[in-house]
């Protein structure tokens, strides 16, 4: 099977922004009480990169051509 | 309504259900249409990582500590995304060795290891316990909840009911090693491969999925009024608003972190990963969808854990209920039957799956890396010389399930009430991040050794027991609490849980630390202090290029030396996958070698290594190794003739190169000596061709002055005309004589490069006027017109006057010559200016010149026409001379002809480089 680097190398990039996102110090800016649409700020956060990281992902993984 | 009775019930249909799915799964992969084999199977698969951890115990972890829970679901999404490199390789690896487990997988890396095999199938064992336990506990604990309905209320304390018989979680752990014997060692397959159950894996992970999302929809939109109205209530009230945000504290942080990490490894390294994984891989290209399929199931089981657990804690608040039940307790609270019966069943789903999974897994490393390698040693046992081993082998994993599951059952009784759900995984999964370092290292580092790897086990194991698992025992009351307080035999350096005194960390951080200190240090530290063996220098080199060499099936033979009969391969293959088996194991191979074995063959190392590779997949790497070794005359490989066959492929590329550059430059100088030599040759026979026409050339003048001079003599009486006849032919044969010896010298000075020139600023019009004047006899005598045709001025040229005049008297003689002497001759000069040369023409009107003979007429001695009949009108080096002459000038000389239609020979000559310091008059009068 044909694994161009070039996607791994994107996938490795993408973990290591997960493992700054998820940790001391910028998820230290997020835990305040704020609200967005009436959920804690927090969790939004936290769930929203999330969501993010596996649609880059999937985005990195998926796409064809290179 | 829920009575014992139906909740039984529905729990049998429901595994009953799973029952279905296994055979139909197993019947359509014997019929070679694996339902499995699709990247949505796999990932819903991997999701056995989700237990009744995820499903009971992360709304317990989020009401004690807010998204704590959320580590181990954000490691593994982080560690997905490297599986494109670490996975893509263990599953690569693995299946190239038939790998089965993660002990085989280790053992097999250092060398094919038995010690190592046992040493991790201990940990494995060890470490799982816990987690088995902690599924029991879910189900005993939801089983005693749920049968209350419509009550609200904990179950009793299960530490009080009697052990084994007395209580219910024996049961319940029999029955479940009872359907993990059914589901998972019905037969034995070399490859361990259970398609069945990974569709019935799969379609537990969709359950447990879907009954935890119905739960916490339930709880979000109609015991509260959407997310906002949940999360806003609970920020109003003081104890629970606190869960919604992360305390500042440092030590939370490095929890989160360790936490992270622990879920990293363990969604690796956990046995029943490494199942689904990557044993149970049916295409490596299925990784690709499940590195974001997998995460985004993690994503959606999530979503709602925080909901639930602050639902319930508002709606329970101080009422007294575990945390880790409000997914079923809320459902009973609000008197929703069918709901709470969904989330049981999605419970029980959780917890069958992980656990029937797990022991599979566990109870193939114990067969083939603890008991196996074990009895193969005792030799009274005679094992070498039964038939048909298989059903021994099938029977010690039966056995091996059965035992797993008490040991589960007995930590749940002795030490589970101590913990929460989640607290008693993680213990789980520090054991489990142990194998971290072989593993990794393993596949990225060659100096790994199989020492190194013994001792960071052991190490990492040995802290991890003692800070974590002995720990547990002690907040039982199995041991006395003096053991955490105040240290082993009393030092106070020694607390379990502060070693060093180390403190402000929490437990599994604590343990996390000084274990992987030990084991990194010991693995790494033991690898480089000790030099590996000659079969783990071969392991490593597979494991850590399996990716570079596309699978490691193709190179493990090269690594073995021996001979072995081919009968004495086929009956120890089957004796344990059985005669059936093994014969159609062995003519599997001969087809797809094109080989045929007849009597006493001899096997090839592909062969031996093809029916090792076999053997491990039923009884692992060691065992295989000792069993391939018993009917195997076997030469052992050292270490440096390993190191040789390693080197051999690197340095056999490097031949091959310098091989190829050498026969390019051979081939090169070859053609330079065949073309040097052809010139040669061609060099030699003109040398030949010259003198024997130079010979020629030269005797016609002299024969002829020869014999007249014999007539002048024999005949002193001739009249007086005719003697001056007679001597005016010898004296005019004399003077050509000579000119053609002064020709012969003239081109051989020039071609010498010895000839003299006397360059200086020539008018190429001067030096036409003069030949014409020199000429202009020739032309009367000839009877032929001559025209000039010069421009007014032409710039100067740097030539030899001489040697101009030379070339010009010859091109006209030339053109006199072969002119008609009837008056119509006409000979043309053209002189011209070119943008960086003189063009000079000399056109005729004669006999011109046939196409073949303008290629010769500028050779030596070629004279146009036949020399030998007509009477040679020139010497035949004239135009050889010009062109010499023309070429040192760095001008050429050429014909162009017509046969019957006169000729024109032209030259040019470059003109003189402009000097800056004497600017030419010249171009200026050119342009005017």
């Amino acid at each position: 099977m044909i694994r161009p680097s070039v996607k791994g190398q994107r996938l490795v990039a993408l973990f290591l922004l997960g493992c700054l996102l998820f940790n001391y110090p910028l998820l230290n800016l997020f835990t305040n009480s704020g609200v967005v649409f009436g959920i804690p700020l927090l969790y939004v956060y936290v769930f929203g990169v999330w969501a993010a990281l596996i649609g880059l992902m999937a985005l990195v993984v998926q796409k064809r051509g290179d | 309504m829920l009575t014992g009775g139906l909740i039984i019930l529905a729990s049998f249909a429901y595994v009953g259900l799973l029952f279905g799915i296994a055979y139909y799964g197993d019947k359509r992969a014997d019929a070679g249409r694996s339902i499995i084999a699709n990247p949505y199977i796999y990932a819903l698969s991997l999701a056995v990582y989700c237990t009744s951890w995820t499903f009971y115990g992360s709304v317990g972890r989020a009401a004690t500590t807010g998204i704590g829970f959320l580590p181990i679901y954000l490691g593994p999404t982080l560690m997905a995304a490297l599986w494109w490199y670490v996975m893509l390789k263990i599953i690569r690896i693995s299946k190239a060795n038939r790998i089965t487990s993660i002990a085989d997988f280790i053992a097999s890396r250092y060398g094919k290891s038995q010690t190592l095999g046992g040493l991790v199938t201990v940990i494995a064992v060890v470490g799982i316990v816990p987690y088995i336990a902690l599924q029991l506990k879910a189900i005993s604990t939801s089983f005693s909840i749920i049968r209350r309905y419509p009550e609200v209320a904990m179950p009793p304390d299960l530490h009080r009911a009697p052990l084994f018989l007395g209580d219910n979680t024996f049961y319940i752990a029999m029955l479940l090693a009872a359907f993990t014997i059914l589901f998972g060692t019905r037969h034995l397959d070399a490859t361990e491969r259970h398609e069945g159950l990974v569709a019935a894996v799969a379609f537990e992970s969709l359950v447990k999925l879907l009954a935890f999302i119905t739960v916490g929809v339930f709880v979000t939109f109609v015991m509260f009024d959407g997310f906002a109205d949940l999360f806003d209530r609970a920020a109003a009230t003081p104890q629970i608003s606190q869960l919604l945000v992360v305390s500042a504290e440092v030590g939370d942080y490095v929890t989160w972190a360790s936490l992270t990490f622990l879920s990293m490894a363990a969604i690796m390294f956990l046995p029943r990963q490494f199942q689904v994984a990557v044993v149970e891989n049916v295409d490596e290209r299925h990784l690709n969808k499940a590195i974001w399929l997998f995460p985004l199931y993690l994503l959606a089981i999530n979503i709602f854990v925080l909901p639930i657990a602050l639902g319930g804690l508002m709606h329970f608040s101080n009422a007294g209920i575990d945390a880790d039940t409000f997914v079923l307790t809320l459902p009973i609270s609000q008197h929703q039957a069918w709901l709470a019966l969904i989330a049981f069943i999605g419970g029980l789903s959780a917890a069958t799956g992980m656990v029937i999974v797990e022991t599979i897994a566990l109870s193939t490393m114990v067969c083939n890396d603890l008991v196996m390698p074990a009895l193969l040693r005792m030799k009274w046992l005679r094992l070498n010389e039964r038939v048909d081993l298989s059903g021994l082998l099938l029977g010690i994993r039966r056995g091996a399930i059965v035992v797993i599951l008490v040991l589960g059952y007995l930590y749940f009784a002795l030490a589970g009430e101590a913990y929460a759900l989640v607290s008693i995984g993680l213990i789980s999964f520090s054991a489990v991040a142990q194998f971290a370092p072989a593993i990794i290292g393993g596949i990225y580092w060659k100096g790994a050794t199989r020492l190194g790897a013994v001792c960071g086990l052991a190490a990492g194991f040995a802290v991890w027991t003692y800070t974590l698992l002995l720990p547990s025992f002690a907040k039982s009351g199995w041991l006395p609490m003096s053991f955490l307080t105040q240290g082993i035999f009393g030092i106070d350096l020694l607390r379990p849980q502060q070693l060093f005194g180390l403190t402000g960390f929490a437990d599994t951080t604590h343990c996390l630390f000084w274990s992987m200190l030990a084991n990194i240090g010991c693995y790494i530290g033991v690898s480089l202090l000790w030099r590996p063996g000659a079969t783990e220098h071969s392991q490593a080199t597979l494991f850590v290029d399996a990716l570079k060499y596309g699978g490691a099936a193709t190179t493990g033979s090269k690594f073995w030396r021996g001979s072995a009969s081919v009968d004495d391969l086929r009956g120890l293959l089957g004796r344990f996958l059985g005669p059936e088996r093994a014969r159609e194991a062995l003519s599997a191979y001969a087809r797809s070698h094109g080989v045929e074995f007849k009597q006493d063959a001899t096997a090839d190392p592909g062969l031996v290594h093809y029916a090792e590779s076999l053997l491990t997949g039923t009884i692992g790497s060691a065992s295989a190794r000792i069993m391939i070794a018993s009917v195997v005359d076997e030469e052992p490989l050292d270490i440096d003739e390993v190191m040789h066959i390693i080197d051999e492929a690197s340095q056999v590329l490097a031949y091959s190169r310098q091989l190829e550059q050498k026969s390019r430059e051979l081939e090169s100088a070859t053609n330079e000596l065949r073309n040097a030599n052809q010139r040669l040759q061609e060099l030699d026979r003109l040398k030949d061709d010259f003198i024997s026409t130079v010979t020629h050339e030269l005797r016609t003048p002299l024969t002829s002055i020869r014999a007249f001079s014999e007539i002048l003599n024999d005949n002193p009486d001739l009249d007086g005309a005719q003697r001056s006849r007679f001597l005016g032919i010898v004296i005019k044969e004399s003077e050509r004589l000579t000119r053609l010896i002064n020709q012969v010298l003239d081109l051989a000075k020039i071609e010498s490069g010895n000839a003299e020139w006397h360059t200086g600023e020539i008018d190429m019009r001067e030096v036409i006027e003069d030949a014409v004047t020199a000429t202009s006899q020739l032309f009367k005598e000839n009877n032929v017109q001559l025209e000039l045709k010069l421009p007014d001025s032409v710039p100067v040229i740097a030539a030899d006057r001489d040697r101009l005049m030379q070339v010009m008297l010859n091109l006209l003689s030339n053109a006199a010559k072969f002119c008609t002497g009837d008056g119509r001759g006409r000979v043309t000069i053209t002189l011209a200016s070119l943008r960086d040369a003189l063009q000079v023409d000399v056109q005729d009107n004669g006999i011109g010149i046939s196409e073949a003979d303008q290629k010769v007429i500028f050779e030596k001695f070629r004279q146009v026409g036949d020399t030998l009949t007509a009477k040679p009108q020139g010497t035949g080096l004239g135009l050889p001379i010009c062109r010499q002459i023309i070429g040192h000038f760095g001008g050429r000389l050429w014909v162009s002809s017509r046969l019957g239609a006169g000729a024109t020979f032209s030259f040019t000559i470059p003109l003189a480089q402009p000097r800056a310091e004497r600017p030419e008059a010249a171009p200026a009068a050119r342009t005017a």
